[in-house]
């Protein structure tokens, strides 16, 4: 037998990946930084209110039978001139309470742009890992359609893909049908930053010893890039992820300001942005401040804990 | 006796971490006289590129000299900031690093980057740097100098690329080179040319030449005295022969016998149990004693051993015999 | 003793050209690399066969042939009497294959820094869908290592403790030869003591076949009981530890042994070895060390030499004796 170098502690049982978390560098600096911690903070209030929207919300704005016209352009905590009801963030120009109208359209602004950077990192992802593993021609013609893809505008793109759905859509089913397509559109017009991440990141994991060893024992390939690769590139995608979050949500708000997203039936936070744009200067402010307000606040949060996040993750700095 | 050129006085370089004030560098002391070769030898994590960090005042924040005092040539340097440093720095003090694809700018022709550093540290015009770049390349063996001046680094193989950076380090007539791990990254016949290189160039010019290695072997080949280090602090600091045939500090001896050139026709070679401490659970006392087979009560219980005068930092150290 | 492992006229070149595109522009011709060259070897069972080779001798490459990481241009070997170039039952050529493993030189590389150290140590065996419960431990122990470290990270271990991870993680497959890729390179000498001693120790438990890549002469000498010495992805000479060290019969391994830095060469004033190695897109005609050699003569610069036995060795030189 080999000597064996001085006794280290005896570990009782091994740690929960939760206790690894907090004992890590990563949750220390995380402690530390306001900018993180804030950021952080706002999003989960923002995101648990959206979420619990039919708890908290004092209206169902979306179920019209609810609505009363006489309701619109109270401003905030102030009765109505006719029906004597009051409202804490005022209501729009059809009646509906501000303030439940924000909660449900943040669902669907969140949604929408959750689900949407979803399906980007999956297209992303699997592309970003074939091209970067196996080269050659898979890579060139992935790579020149993301370039390709890269030259048009991805408003434009989103909006191309959103006119041909609506084209081969029956009419009744285009309000329905609108929110799943918004998805597709965003997400299909953002995967190229995914796949370029996780091909640059892949080509360094490559030529690693360990995917060598992997290679060795015999693994497949799909098994090698899934269990070996994947897990590796992560960080750089968890960046970029929080990004597009912000960006997508954004990328909504701009669709369905310009008419191209949400029905005006659900009304998500552009719509209500492009509604409340048009009575700005005819004095119901609010109708554009909240919503607008709402969602500065979550984009600038996720976009700062992003920002955070690509500096604490950054290896350079560990 | 002249002067030392460079004089560190018990240095010690301090770094806050999440589990405290770690000490990588720990009371350590030494002199290079004119035309010397020092070597630093340790294991890594034992301090010792930290400590040439230091004396170039090349600390990465937070890391910072927490005590004791450098001297070059006569002036205190370790207190030196910003501007002042960065004079000192290529003028008084070249450097040599390990992987010359990283010293040598990838844009710019090694002419430039010659001409460069000679006007910045030397009162002289273009054309002057220009012939002087040129007799520096040819100093160091590159064949062609005046045709490979506008050549760009890439151009060149490992070997060739580690002599520029050793040109690049006394184009500005230093009185000390600091060279950390020089040789680590070439082949073994590069090598045995570039340490043949440093050592002529440096006794011609009297240059004081501070070896920072790992490398036993190029230590006794190339230095003159040795100062091995352990945990961030100095086990031992005499001449190479003294060292390497008659280690005095149990540490030493041990490092001496596990090398595979010790266990001739032996099947296993001899291990030093355990490990180098980490800097954040340091043992009291002498740092070596949880490791060393000679370890006694006072190795534990008193302030760890300083050098002091005398050739090894232990209380008992090994005296052997003269060889013969 | 059967050779368990023989190597013929083992070659493999690479395809370094720039694409076609800046070909066509820059009007070139296609580059290959000649990583190496007509290799012939064999390697007894329950012993340890040291390449020994500077950067561009091809080493790495014949280890990455041997285990199947890279297939050979030409040349061929045979495993266990298995040609795995002529071989047609696949199910034969996956059982040979799958008694020789591999250690690799960066011990912070080899093991992915995602995955706990258990899951790593029994991946050979799980991927086939055994057994694995209480193998990582026993491992550990084996190596040294305490086995409640198994559901640590890599990060939490030094780099002498992964490389004992990376011999386990060989070892669990319970193969017959180990391919030794510069083992102890990025270790400190007492770390590379300790390492050295597990491997002397395994091989004898075990039974174990090694195949070490490495460039350290002084470990060579401690560990090999046959040495190849490799320049230019050629085989200049191949003979037992003490003939090659005592009298090397190749001028470059006389060059080699004379610039390894010594620990006992205090103030040596030696001449330094002449050149550097060519480039291996354009080797020299005839033999490749000729430009450096100091006999060289003209037979050398036009006619490749061929190996042949001089003494107790085998060396490929017109003028040795």
């Amino acid at each position: 037998m080999t000597d064996t170098p001085a006794p280290t502690p005896t570990v009782a049982k091994e740690k929960s990946r939760w206790q690894s978390f907090r004992e890590s560098d990563f949750f220390y600096a995380f402690k530390r930084s306001p900018v993180a911690i804030i950021s952080f903070t706002v999003v989960c209030i923002l995101v648990l209110s959206a979420v619990c929207a039919p708890l908290i919300a004092t209206t169902n704005p979306f179920d019209p039978a609810s609505l009363n016209l006489m309701d619109g352009f109270t401003p905030p905590m102030e009765p109505n001139a006719f029906t004597g009801n009051s409202f804490i963030l005022g209501t729009d120009d059809q009646g509906r309470d501000l303030y439940s109208t924000i909660l449900y359209g943040m669902r669907i602004s969140l949604f929408v742009g959750a689900a949407a950077v979803l399906l980007a990192m999956v297209i992303g992802i699997t592309l970003g890992l074939l091209s970067g593993y196996f080269g050659g021609w898979t890579e060139t013609i992935i790579m020149r359609v993301a370039d390709v893809q890269l030259t048009f505008p991805s408003i434009l793109v989103a909006m191309l893909i959103f006119g041909v759905a609506k084209g081969i859509t029956p009419v009744e089913y285009r309000d329905q049908m609108a929110i799943w397509v918004l998805i597709l559109a965003i997400g299909l017009s953002d995967w190229v930053q995914f796949a370029r991440v996780v091909r640059g990141a892949t080509l360094v994991e490559r030529n690693k010893d360990y995917v060598a060893a992997a290679r060795l024992i015999g693994r497949s390939p799909w098994a090698i890039m899934i269990k070996h690769i994947l897990p590796n590139s992560l960080s750089p995608v968890l960046v970029i992820a929080t990004i597009s979050l912000a960006l997508a949500i954004i990328a909504e708000a701009t669709l369905s300001f310009l008419g191209v997203g949400a029905p005006p039936t659900q009304p998500s936070l552009g719509t209500l942005i492009r509604i409340g744009q048009g009575f700005l200067f005819s004095g119901e402010w609010w109708i554009l401040f909240f919503p607008a307000g709402t969602l500065l606040a979550l984009a600038l949060s996720v976009n700062l804990l992003g920002d955070w996040l690509r500096d604490a993750l950054n290896p350079r700095l560990r | 006796m002249s002067e030392p050129v460079l004089s560190v006085r018990d240095l010690s370089v301090e770094i806050p971490t999440r589990a405290g004030i770690v000490k990588p560098v720990d009371g350590v002391s030494y002199d290079i006289s004119k035309g010397e070769i020092l070597g630093v030898v340790g294991e890594s994590g034992a301090g010792k590129s930290m400590a040439g960090n230091a004396v170039i005042g090349l600390l990465s924040p937070p890391a910072h000299i927490s005590g004791g005092e450098i001297w070059l040539n006569g002036k205190r340097i370790d207190h030196l900031q910003g501007e002042a440093m960065r004079r000192l720095r290529g003028k008084d003090i070249g450097m040599v690093f390990q992987d010359p694809l990283t010293s040598l700018n990838p844009l710019l022709t090694i002419g430039d980057q010659l001409s460069e550093t000679i006007q910045t540290h030397l009162p002289i015009g273009r054309r002057e740097a220009e012939k002087r770049a040129i007799a520096a390349l040819d100093e160091v063996g590159i064949p062609g100098a005046a045709d490979r001046i506008d050549s760009y680094p890439h151009e060149f193989s490992g070997g060739m690329r580690q002599r520029v950076v050793i040109a690049l380090a006394l184009c500005a007539e230093p009185s000390l080179v600091i060279a950390d791990e020089p040789t680590t990254a070439l082949d073994v016949s590069v090598q045995a040319q570039i340490i043949a290189l440093l050592r002529s160039l440096c006794r011609d010019r009297g240059t004081a030449v501070m070896l920072i290695t790992h490398d036993m072997g190029v230590i006794a080949e190339a230095a003159d005295r040795v100062a091995v280090m352990y945990a961030g602090r100095l086990a031992e600091l005499d001449t190479v022969r003294d060292v390497l045939t008659r280690p005095q500090h149990p540490y030493t001896d041990g490092l001496m016998a596990s090398t595979p050139l010790a266990s001739q026709g032996q099947t296993r070679l001899h291990q030093i149990p355990g490990s180098m401490p980490r800097l954040t659970q340091m043992p009291d006392g002498c740092a070596f004693h949880p490791r060393c087979p000679y370890a006694q009560d006072k190795c534990r219980s008193a302030p760890h051993p300083t050098i002091d005068g005398g050739r090894a930092a232990c209380w008992y150290p090994l005296l052997q015999e003269a060889a013969e | 003793m059967n050779a368990y492992v023989k190597i013929k006229g083992l070659t493999r070149i690479f395809d370094v050209s720039k694409p076609w595109l800046n070909r066509l522009v820059e009007r070139r011709s296609k580059a290959f690399l000649t990583a190496v060259s007509e290799v012939d070897l064999q390697i007894e069972e329950r012993t340890t066969y040291a390449l020994v080779g500077e950067s561009g001798s091809g080493k790495s490459t014949i280890g990455r042939m041997l285990v199947g990481l890279l297939s050979p241009t030409k040349g061929e070997v045979e495993i266990e009497g298995v040609n795995l170039a002529t071989e047609t039952d696949v199910a034969k050529i996956a059982s040979v294959r799958s008694n020789i493993q591999m250690i690799f030189q960066d011990p912070f590389a080899s093991l992915n820094p995602r995955w706990r150290v258990r899951d790593i140590i029994v991946e050979p065996v799980a991927s086939k869908g055994e057994d694995t419960n209480g193998l990582a431990e026993r491992l550990l122990e084996q190596v040294g290592l305490h086995p409640g470290d198994a559901g640590k990270f890599p990060h939490e271990f030094s780099g002498g403790q992964r490389q004992r991870i990376c011999i386990a993680r060989a070892l669990a497959s319970n193969p017959r030869l180990i391919v030794c890729d510069e083992p102890t390179s990025a270790l400190d000498v007492s770390v590379q003591a300790q390492v050295l001693n597990l491997m002397s120790d395994l091989k004898d438990d075990l039974g174990l076949t090694y195949l070490l890549i490495t460039h350290d002469l002084t470990v060579v000498r401690h560990m090999a009981d046959r040495i190849g010495v490799l320049y230019l992805g050629r085989l200049v000479e191949e003979a037992d530890p003490k003939s090659l060290f005592e009298t090397p019969k190749h001028p470059y391994t006389q060059m080699l042994l004379e610039a390894a830095p010594r620990m006992d060469g205090f103030g040596r004033e030696v001449d330094p070895p002449q050149g550097e190695i060519p480039d291996p897109i354009d080797p020299p005609k005839g033999c490749a060390f000729h430009p450096r050699c100091p006999i060289a003569t003209d037979i050398c610069r036009q006619e490749r030499p061929q190996s042949r036995r001089v003494g107790d060795a085998l060396v490929a030189c017109h003028l040795a004796e």
